[in-house]
């Protein structure tokens, strides 16, 4: 059952206070101004054995996304279209109080909103993906591992998923006699769109964007917005304890499109360039 | 999503024959439950859920309690009847996080600081399911924690707005949900003006973004109205104002 747990991280009240007043005037114990994302540091295709790999730095949390393709039946409803599954494991490495065993709701959150914001965005055509329509169909598997944690890991995870998926090579099936082969050769995944997922904590009056363990430690709600190529929203996630006023959902909405065409533009650059 | 067939027709009429501003049948009972502390009946057009409240009331484990507040713990659960074809009674990983952002969204409007060491307790089952069953959970169980007289600063309302057709619709049905442009859920505390849950699924643009929010707002005031009416019912007759 989904119960409140107590902050991951112990944080001192003084200390907690000292951020909570720091981001009432506008500044950030890490001196960054409220819309400034931590240093984002990408490495593209250091996994060799996927069809596709991102391990992503924003700050101090580090996620490695593998993709990996295989073929299989298609989702129920879904029958004329490729399968894809995003799924994210926190590993024991990431923090001293995580434990290996099953995803707690926390992770399950985490992997579903990353997933909303590929699949809603219809970031890859699926409906090209499909070998016998309603049999057989191209099955993407986007594994993610958190292995370490340093806050925001929604869009450190979303980041490296959608990187891995842009520079990712399938290899290319056909169907001959009703069954699968692989010809080893290999093709482009077929990309409709960038998205770009941005994330604001609310600590008291004030949002801040890409907020750290501390901030999220004291953070009194969150927000996560997805926008595609065209600046449209395709997935938004309020979590945490907290509201959120109308202005304030207006005014994440309003950065984080900008914000997103900003990061969109820096990951098209390391598409092209970086394999 | 992408859309294939027409869901609203020339007259401006949906699938189900409401116009794009009308919301489906409301019908809340209050205390459906005896041995509850609160409980509550909501049926949001087909949707029939029942929200069940239990608390305060001594932590199990002990452990989880919290020595400044309550604990707050919330399912949301559908029953294998409930769905099209049957859904496996274990808790699915969609339920995993319903059930979360129900408890984020129920937690702004509960004075939890009042009952330290203690728990409440919120189950939500979905015996029939209609689409935007989170909603109607989330007015069910704001209901039922009053109707246990929980202490709080408002109650929860809850409605989703979504694009059917490229148009802004209030509180989007199963098939809208299936089959639309997108589907924004939104929970708000009418007296507070502040959001308790917001998510999106689909493609929005900036301007339809804020109708589609200040849609959502508009639904929530009218379940308002419902709930409140509900809890007046059951605890005043049928007087219609408090008298102050």
């Amino acid at each position: 059952m989904s119960s409140s747990r107590r902050s991951t991280i112990i944080l001192e009240n003084l200390r907690k206070n000292q951020i909570r007043e720091l981001i009432a005037s506008g500044k950030r114990l890490d001196g960054r101004s409220p819309d400034e994302l931590r240093p984002l540091n990408i490495e593209i295709g250091i996994i060799k054995k996927a069809n596709g790999s991102a391990w992503v730095k924003l700050g101090n949390t580090e996620v490695v996304a593998g993709v990996k393709v295989e073929t299989g039946e298609p989702f129920e409803g879904l029958e004329n279209k490729g399968a894809l599954i995003v799924s994210a494991e926190v590993l024991p490495t990431a923090a001293s109080y995580i434990e290996p065993g099953p995803p707690d709701e926390e992770t399950i959150e985490l992997a579903r909103v990353v997933d909303r914001g590929v699949r809603e965005s219809e970031m890859l055509a699926l409906d090209k993906l499909a070998l016998i329509p309603g049999k057989i169909v191209y099955t993407i598997f986007v594994d993610c591992s958190i292995i370490n944690m340093g806050g925001n890991l929604f869009d450190a995870t979303s980041y490296a998923v959608v990187l891995a998926l842009a520079t990712s090579k399938i290899p290319v099936f056909e169907i001959i006699d009703e069954k699968v082969v692989d010809t080893g050769k290999i093709q482009d995944p077929p990309i409709n769109t960038i998205p770009v997922s941005v994330t604001f904590a609310r600590i008291g009056d004030s949002l801040v964007l890409d907020p750290s363990t501390e901030e999220e430690a004291c953070m009194d709600a969150r927000i996560t917005l997805t926008t595609n190529s065209n600046g449209e929203y395709t997935a938004v996630q309020k979590g945490s304890n907290g509201f959120l006023t109308i202005e304030q959902v207006k005014s994440a909405a309003e950065t984080a499109k900008i914000k997103g065409q900003e990061l969109r533009l820096k990951f098209q650059e390391l598409t092209t360039t970086g394999q | 999503m992408t859309q294939t067939r027409s869901l609203i027709d020339e007259n401006g009429i949906r699938t189900d024959g409401r116009t794009g501003n009308q919301l489906r049948d409301i019908q809340i009972k209050v205390g459906v439950i005896k041995n509850a502390d609160g409980s509550a009946l909501i049926e949001f057009g087909k949707n029939k859920i029942i929200a069940a409240v239990y608390g305060p009331r001594e932590v199990h484990p002990k452990h989880m309690a919290l020595t400044d507040r309550c604990l707050l713990r919330c399912r949301y659960h559908m029953s294998p009847f409930s769905t099209d074809t049957r859904k496996n009674p274990a808790p699915s990983r969609r339920e995993v996080e319903i059930s979360k952002v129900i408890r984020e969204a129920l937690q702004p409007a509960l004075m939890l600081e009042d009952y330290p060491r203690a728990t409440i307790d919120v189950y939500i089952e979905v015996l029939q399911a209609d689409g935007g069953s989170r909603c109607a959970g989330i007015a069910a169980a704001s209901v039922a924690l009053a109707d246990a007289g929980i202490n709080m600063r408002d109650l929860v309302s809850a409605c989703a707005a979504g694009k059917v057709d490229d148009k802004i619709v209030l509180d989007i049905n199963d098939t809208e949900d299936k089959e639309g442009g997108a589907d924004m859920p939104v929970a708000f505390m009418p007296n507070h003006k502040q959001i308790t849950l917001l998510q999106l699924d689909g493609k929005l643009n900036s301007e339809e973004f804020i109708a589609c929010l200040n849609e959502g707002i508009t639904g929530c005031m009218k379940v308002y109205e419902v709930q409140r009416s509900a809890l007046m019912q059951k605890y005043f007759g049928n007087e219609t104002e408090l008298k102050e």
